[in-house]
């Protein structure tokens, strides 16, 4: 299941729709990489709202996947965790904590905004 | 044992496999959504454990009748190297494998019962059980 990866100005927004084996999010972490040097994206937003679970594994690919595109001077916001997800998430010991995470997608680019306006 | 379904767990496609048939088994027991989240959640953290140290094995979903509750067993069954110290894996951040290390006392707090056995070379077997409230 390939994760759609659409370009929006300076930003990439990646939105994940069904749910993904530790092969595709490995995947989606390397497309994310290569579109991030290729379009000289400033930002990532990965929408989040479909996944019924975010369990070690994704969590922890998805801090990667912020942390490699931090190393790149872009920035990574991960939009739409799931009430029922989140609270999974605290029980199992998870907590994304060096990565920024908003409400939903209109949030997640807000943010964006505003940083690559604070850092222009 | 009636309604058992077993889920033979070789590769990562099986870990989603495992946790949608998790899920679905939760909800069509009368779980919330939220708790089958949970269960779904840690299924898949088990199902991991089966895939990094045993390479094979399998989930087995039962529904369960206590006395006056309902509720759902998941095992985690490999024949696998075995776990030398349980103590030390159920303590939060240890890993043997160089990842988070979260997995069985994470697992441990989503559920309500949760039992190790294992035996070194032999393999490993975890229950756990989530009743509903």
């Amino acid at each position: 299941m390939e994760v759609p990866i659409l370009k929006q100005g300076d930003f990439l927004i990646a939105t994940i729709q069904a749910a993904l084996t530790d092969a595709d999010l490995l995947h989606l972490r390397s497309a994310l990489l290569q579109q991030v040097v290729r379009c000289r994206s400033r930002g990532v937003i990965v929408d989040v709202t479909s996944l019924d679970v975010m369990d070690s594994f994704a969590s922890r690919t998805l801090r990667e996947i912020a942390q490699m595109i931090h190393l790149r001077g872009a920035e990574t916001v991960i939009v739409g965790i799931q009430p029922e997800v989140a609270f999974a998430m605290v029980q199992l010991g998870l907590k994304l904590e060096d990565v920024a995470t908003a409400l939903d997608l209109e949030e997640g680019l807000a943010h964006l905004k505003q940083k690559s306006e604070n850092t222009a | 044992m009636e309604n058992e379904i077993q889920v033979p767990i070789n590769s990562d496609q099986d870990i989603v496999t495992a946790r949608q048939k998790g899920r679905l088994l939760a909800v069509t027991l009368g779980f919330s959504s939220g708790d089958a989240t949970l269960i779904a959640t840690a299924i898949s953290e088990l199902a991991r454990n089966i895939v990094t140290y045993a390479k094979s094995g399998e989930i087995r979903l039962t529904a369960i009748n206590g006395s006056a509750r309902q509720g759902i067993r998941l095992v985690a069954h490999d024949r696998g190297p075995g776990i030398s110290d349980i103590q030390q894996a159920l303590r939060d951040g240890f890993s043997t494998s160089g990842s988070l290390g979260l997995g069985l006392p994470g697992v441990k707090r989503l559920v309500d019962d949760f039992e190790i056995v294992s035996e070194k070379n032999h393999g490993t077997t975890v229950t756990a059980q989530k009743w509903k409230p």
